[in-house]
């Protein structure tokens, strides 16, 4: 037994002395180490953008997808370890699908988060799993406008007007809050996303990424879409010029 | 059946329940709440139809709970969808779902026999509305206001009763909108009448 953890972290229905539960906050540091996943809502939609940082340089882009569609409506992007986000991916589609079948309507972001906070809740209190190791950013449209959540690996749940996690996130979310989200259209935060994804890049410990963009908006009449390649290309320029000014002020 | 007005829903139905040749009931309410603002009008078995308008009214409580607002009326046709379809091969029920709700406004939905479900202006079930598709079709119009709409449904279920032996009684109604649901109560003498030979 290591002088750490000393014992209390070897099973997740056992607490520490002062409470807590270790291998959900390593849980949480495996999301940590993952590329940074961001999520915006804004006044006519919401943007998920993740840093896919490259496995190796043989990958064919646009593979391993860390942003997924749940429904019609509903994009998931997330942080983590990649096979636990499928699983809970999958868990998503299954809910959405299940709840057009008994409500006849689309599945609201509150609903959606609830289920999966509870799916993923289970998983912290059996010694026979572990935790998720992701974070999942649930963005969609539904009858009451856009909507932001995001799933943490302890299944709590919160709405947010915008959301970072992984290694970026406290540069992201800096960047995040300068922001004027509620005044702001799907087509600008797309720039802006893409803008913080470049900034919370850190070059010098990993070289390559991919970046992922999403959005559902006004424009895309609500549906989950990732963003067109000329869109990608204008929002990449932004980001370019907007960090070579800021270079320059410095 | 059930109407959809300008601003709102009449639902009205006799009030005969039978078994075999004897009526059992000659004061049934057949219009029976699901929601605050959506009620449904059953045709078919008794037992079968209540059953399933107490889980449906279940569900829906359930609903407004977790959801922190009232269903729509679509919300709790399609939980009648799902039970009368799911169970169709051992169930006799004919349902009208009818309500107001501030997404959609007045609705009706039709969800007869084989579970499926229709989403009308108007809807006529039961036994004794083979009787008057031609009277309502006739006299059916978009838009209606509340006083014309249940004119309408009192005169149509008035016919079908006077002409199905299944039906009779009295007619009870209901009229939904934004401002809630108000009952009205029409005694077997004072029904309308028209030619009777």
């Amino acid at each position: 037994m290591t002088s750490i953890g000393t014992g209390y972290d070897l099973s997740v229905s056992t607490y520490s002395p002062d409470g807590r539960l270790f291998q959900v906050e390593y849980a949480s540091k495996a999301v940590d180490n993952s590329g940074t996943a961001i999520g915006l809502k804004v006044k006519d939609g919401v943007i998920l953008a993740v840093e896919k940082l490259a496995q190796s340089k043989m990958l064919v882009p646009g593979s391993n997808l860390r942003i997924q569609g749940a429904d019609l409506h509903v994009g998931i992007a997330t942080s983590g370890l990649l096979a636990d986000t499928r699983h809970l991916v999958k868990r998503a589609r299954d809910e959405a699908r299940s709840y057009r079948d008994v409500y006849g309507v689309p599945i609201p972001g509150k609903i959606m988060a609830e289920r999966l906070g509870l799916y993923v809740q289970a998983y912290t209190s059996y010694s026979s799993v572990r935790p998720f190791g992701c974070s999942t950013l649930v963005g969609m449209v539904d009858a009451d406008g856009p909507q932001l959540y995001m799933v943490e690996p302890s299944g709590t749940y919160w709405g947010y007007h915008a959301c970072a996690v992984g290694k970026g996130k406290s540069v992201a979310r800096t960047e995040l809050e300068k922001l004027k989200l509620s005044e702001m259209t799907a087509r600008q935060a797309i720039k802006e996303a893409t803008r913080i994804i470049y900034t919370a890049h850190d070059e010098a410990k990993d070289k390559e990424f991919e970046l992922e963009l999403t959005w559902i908006s006004a424009e895309t009449n609500g549906r989950f879409q990732r963003v067109p390649k000329e869109l990608v290309a204008e929002a990449e320029a932004f980001a370019a010029d907007s960090m070579n000014a800021e270079m320059e002020d410095d | 059946m059930a109407v959809e007005y300008d601003g709102g829903v009449i639902i009205g139905a006799d009030s005969r329940t039978t078994t075999g040749s004897y009526i059992a009931n000659r004061v049934t309410d057949k219009l029976t709440k699901i929601h605050d603002r959506i009620y449904c009008c059953r045709s078919g078995s008794a037992a079968d139809t209540q059953a399933v308008a107490d889980i449906v009214h279940y569900y829906v409580q359930m609903y407004s709970v977790q959801h922190a607002e009232a269903p729509t009326t679509k919300v709790a046709a399609t939980l009648f969808r799902e039970l009368c379809y799911n169970n169709r091969d051992n169930l006799m029920a004919g349902v009208i779902v009818a309500g107001w709700d501030k997404r959609d406004g007045p609705s009706v939905y039709s969800i007869p026999l084989g579970g499926s479900l229709h989403k009308q202006a108007y809807a006529i079930g039961g036994s004794g509305s083979s009787y008057i598709y031609g009277y309502c079709d006739a006299n059916y119009r978009p838009n209606m206001t509340q006083d014309e709409a249940i004119k309408f449904v009192k005169n149509s279920v008035s016919l079908a009763m006077s002409r199905d032996g299944s039906s009779g009684g009295t007619i009870r109604l209901a009229i939904i909108n934004e401002q809630g649901v108000e009952r009205i109560f029409v005694p077997g003498d004072q029904l309308p009448t028209f030619y009777e030979g």
